[in-house]
């Protein structure tokens, strides 16, 4: 209970620093996660989830709505709603002084700093995700809201923001599609005072893998699901209390609830070039069985095109990030450095290379903006979604090879973050899932 | 609240200009660009019609879409107001074709200058004319800052010597804004921009260039010997300030700039178009999603340039918003041609190339946007000074540190 407090009471320290804050009075959500953070006893993540248990009687599910264009809101407009610039501050102070000071050593060591994701949890982002009726705070499922907080903690680090944000993509893969018994026996648990560990797993490790085309399968075998396949680079995977497998049901990918410790549920470290710090692993499935009720939206099923969508819009604000961290450092380390007896920035060929990280980054962030405001309203973003995915995966990592070729031999060594990034920037074109928005 | 589509009453004006590209300007696309400084006659009504919507309007030249009017507010007070209806309506009417749309009557690059710093007793007695705009020089291209026409200060009236080359709609035009220095010792503050009126003594059209595209739209040398003009037709202010007036002759170009981006846009789009329409009777069909690896390479093609097409289109939407809603915007304005343009270029290109002969043929106007896109690249600014505005910007360097 303490510590519970503690934690409420840096947070509530972070946003009374907000000027915003001091300028509107704190919004009304952001008071009731703070109540929520505070009330919430000792219990663990599963106690909660115990206590929710009555809230298994919930005759439909609880789905969040997304927020309605109010009349005359339809312009074309850029400017972020005052609670939208409050989570993006606070999002911002916390990677700078959370998650940058920990990212190098955090990708040495394959995993986040202890008590991180903890600190991460306390600000209040997965209680914001579950609905009222849930125990959460939630009020709107806001993909925009989403990208903002992805694009700032990808800021501070890629990885570290991939293991905080892993179990949210769960959450919100629940809210969109769980049926009323799912929701009722999970997302309480996600609003505990502590993290619950939770990853959502597509990718598979396969060259030419497609989202849409999965080799994991999933057969309906005497009143249940059987399981069979391999899941690759799983954030959280060793800690992982559920996983959302993704599978493919005759002909469809699906997604499927595996609790840890299901049997035929094997879990191996699987590091990687990048995103270390987000523990990543694979997951092996040998006729892994599960109850029909297991399967996300029970009968109905999930709209498994649309995850993947929102996964990469995700994954593009992800790239938006860590490419503006990369920009802010080329910056000043070009405007420092010097060569031939003037900054090298001077150049035009340093010049014109750091111009353009400027221009394609940009371009990026409009692109994610406008594929996640139409998630937002509920408008079809598949063709937004899939464009984007499409430069992210070339401008993203020309931006971070860039990056390192401005800083020269000093942007290969680990002295410098821009390898770090080089190596995490190669993920936005492989990763599929595992975040949404 | 962030939206990045644009908003209905928009999507109206998008709708008329491109019945316009597609009705007025495709027909004669191909008839024009073989007749090479032959006036579009069909354009003359055309641009009467145009002239009579915006009376009143008071907007940013070619292609002008909004008037008053149509200007939208939210509730926060956010517009969407001349900028982005120009640019969206220029969009499409480039969609029709880029050489047309330079050669509407009083549609033209000097009227978006005169637009942006006349007063009023000026706008007043200019509005309404066609006017290009005369800056580049045999010696003077991206270095405007160079150019040697003068304009000598005699009594009531400033008087004109010097050449200037590559002015759009020069012969056409009714009016011509003149860049011309008052003082070759002072550097660029002494840059002003004058208005001249056709017909004036001592102004004369000295050729018409023959050009690889936008060959529908006439390309004047203009020569000035001692043409005398009115001290009253300087645009801007008349003092020399050191600091300060360069960049006034250089602000016409934050509202220019995202109109040329358009431009690329709405060409860039057309051939794309076509480009998808040939393909799919082919037999090829872009899905979004999936994975872009397992696709066939003219489809991942396909989409890297509709891709490429996206990110420069909310560029410059970016660009005119923020010029709508009264925001400094040179850097965001140069990045929008910067990538628009060099966008432009590659996806009529490669649209070619994905055609094959059908794309190189004369019978489609593919191999013609391919022509028609350079240029797009290059004026208004080209490509490495763009790069050259934002880069000073970014790193916060002066002109003599990052030349």
């Amino acid at each position: 209970m303490l510590r519970t407090m503690g934690r409420s009471m840096r947070m509530l320290n972070g946003l009374a620093s907000s000027k915003l804050v001091e300028r509107l009075g704190m919004t009304e959500t952001l008071e009731r996660v703070l109540y929520h953070g505070s009330r919430r006893g000792a219990a663990t993540a599963l106690e909660a989830a115990r206590r929710a248990r009555p809230m298994l009687e919930l005759l439909s599910p609880a789905r969040m709505q997304s927020s309605e264009a109010s009349a005359g809101a339809e312009l074309f407009d850029l400017t972020l709603s005052d609670s939208q610039q409050l989570v993006r501050d606070s999002m911002q102070r916390f990677a700078k002084e959370r998650l940058r000071p920990s990212a190098i050593e955090a990708d040495e060591r394959g995993e986040p700093p202890p008590g991180l994701l903890a600190e991460a949890h306390a600000l209040g982002l997965s209680q914001l995700a579950v609905p009222e009726a849930l125990g959460g705070a939630g009020e709107q499922r806001s993909p925009i809201t989403n990208v903002l907080v992805a694009e700032e903690l990808a800021r501070g680090d890629m990885g570290l923001a991939l293991a905080a944000l892993a179990p949210l993509g769960v959450v919100h893969a629940l809210v969109d599609y769980g049926t009323a018994e799912q929701q009722g026996a999970y997302l309480p648990s996600f609003a505990g005072d502590d993290p619950y560990p939770a990853a959502l797993a597509l990718l598979e490790a396969r060259p030419l893998f497609d989202p849409h085309r999965l080799a994991t399968r999933a057969t309906l075998r005497d009143g249940e699901y059987q399981i069979s396949g391999e899941k690759s680079l799983v954030p959280l995977a060793q800690d992982a209390e559920l996983f959302l497998v993704f599978a493919d049901l005759l002909g469809k990918a699906q997604a499927f609830i595996v609790e840890r410790g299901t049997p035929g549920l094997h879990i191996e470290p699987e590091p990687a070039m990048g995103m270390r710090a987000a523990k990543l692993g694979r997951i092996r499935l040998q006729q892994v069985r599960v109850p029909l009720r297991a399967r996300l939206g029970g009968e109905q099923g999930c709209d498994a095109e649309r995850v993947v969508d929102l996964a990469r819009i995700a994954w593009g604000a992800m790239a938006v990030g860590t490419c503006d961290a990369l920009l802010e450092y080329v910056k000043g380390y070009c405007a420092e450095r010097i060569a031939f007896g003037e900054p090298i920035v001077y150049r035009q060929s340093v010049a014109f290379a750091i111009a353009n990280i400027a221009i394609e980054l940009d371009a990026l962030r409009l692109m994610v903006y406008r594929a996640a405001s139409r998630a937002e309203r509920g408008q079809p973003f598949r063709r937004e979604a899939g464009l984007l995915r499409v430069q992210c995966a070339d401008k993203a990592m020309q931006i971070g090879t860039d990056g390192v070729q401005l800083l020269g031999g000093h942007g290969f060594i680990k002295e410098h973050p821009v390898e770090l990034w080089y190596r995490q920037l190669r993920a936005v074109a492989i990763f599929e899932g595992a975040l949404l928005v | 609240m962030i939206n990045l589509d644009i908003p209905k009453k928009l999507r109206f004006v998008a709708q008329q200009a491109h019945q316009v590209g597609a009705n007025i300007f495709r027909p004669i696309s191909r008839k024009y660009d073989r007749l090479e400084h032959e006036e579009p006659k069909e354009l003359r009504m055309f641009g009467a019609v145009l002239r009579g919507l915006s009376e009143g309007g008071g907007g940013a030249g070619i292609g002008k879409g909004a008037d008053k009017a149509r200007v939208e507010q939210t509730p926060s007070g956010v517009r969407n107001g001349a900028n982005m209806s120009t640019v969206v309506g220029m969009m499409e009417l480039c969609w029709g074709d880029v050489g047309l749309a330079l050669s509407i009557p009083g549609q033209g690059l000097g009227n978006a200058a005169i637009n942006a710093v006349a007063t009023p007793e000026q706008k007043s007695s200019f509005g309404g004319k066609w006017a290009s705009m005369a800056i580049t020089e045999a010696n003077a291209g991206s270095d405007s800052a160079a150019i040697r026409t003068t304009a000598r200060l005699d009594g009531d009236h400033y008087v004109l010597n010097g050449e200037k080359i590559f002015v759009t709609a020069g012969d056409r035009c009714e009016l011509v804004v003149v860049w011309a220095t008052v003082d070759p010792a002072l550097g660029r503050a002494a840059i002003k921009s004058f208005v001249v009126e056709k017909g004036t003594p001592g102004m004369r059209v000295a050729r018409l260039e023959k050009k690889m595209g936008i060959r529908a739209s006439d390309t004047a040398t203009i020569v000035f010997e001692e043409c005398r003009i009115h001290r009253g037709n300087i645009l801007g202010n008349a003092e020399i300030d050191v600091k300060k007036s360069f960049a006034g002759v250089m602000q016409t170009f934050d509202n220019t700039r995202p109109l040329v981006a358009a431009m690329s846009l709405g060409c860039a789009r057309a051939a794309l178009e076509l480009t998808t329409e040939l393909l799919a009777k082919e037999g090829v069909r872009v899905n979004y999603g999936g994975s872009l690896y397992t696709k066939s390479a003219v489809e991942a093609e396909l989409l890297r340039l509709e891709a490429e097409l996206e990110a420069a289109t909310l560029l410059t939407l970016r660009a005119a918003f923020m010029a709508d809603n009264k925001r400094p915007n040179s850097v965001e304005a140069s990045m929008a041609k910067a990538k628009a343009g060099r966008v432009g270029n590659a996806i009529t290109l490669r649209c070619v190339e994905l055609c094959g002969a059908v794309g190189y043929s004369e019978r489609e106007l593919l191999e013609k946007w391919a022509r028609d896109s350079k240029i797009l690249d290059i004026f208004e600014g080209t490509q490495q000074i763009q790069l050259l505005i934002i880069a000073r910007r970014l790193l916060n360097l002066t002109s003599a540190q990052l030349r």
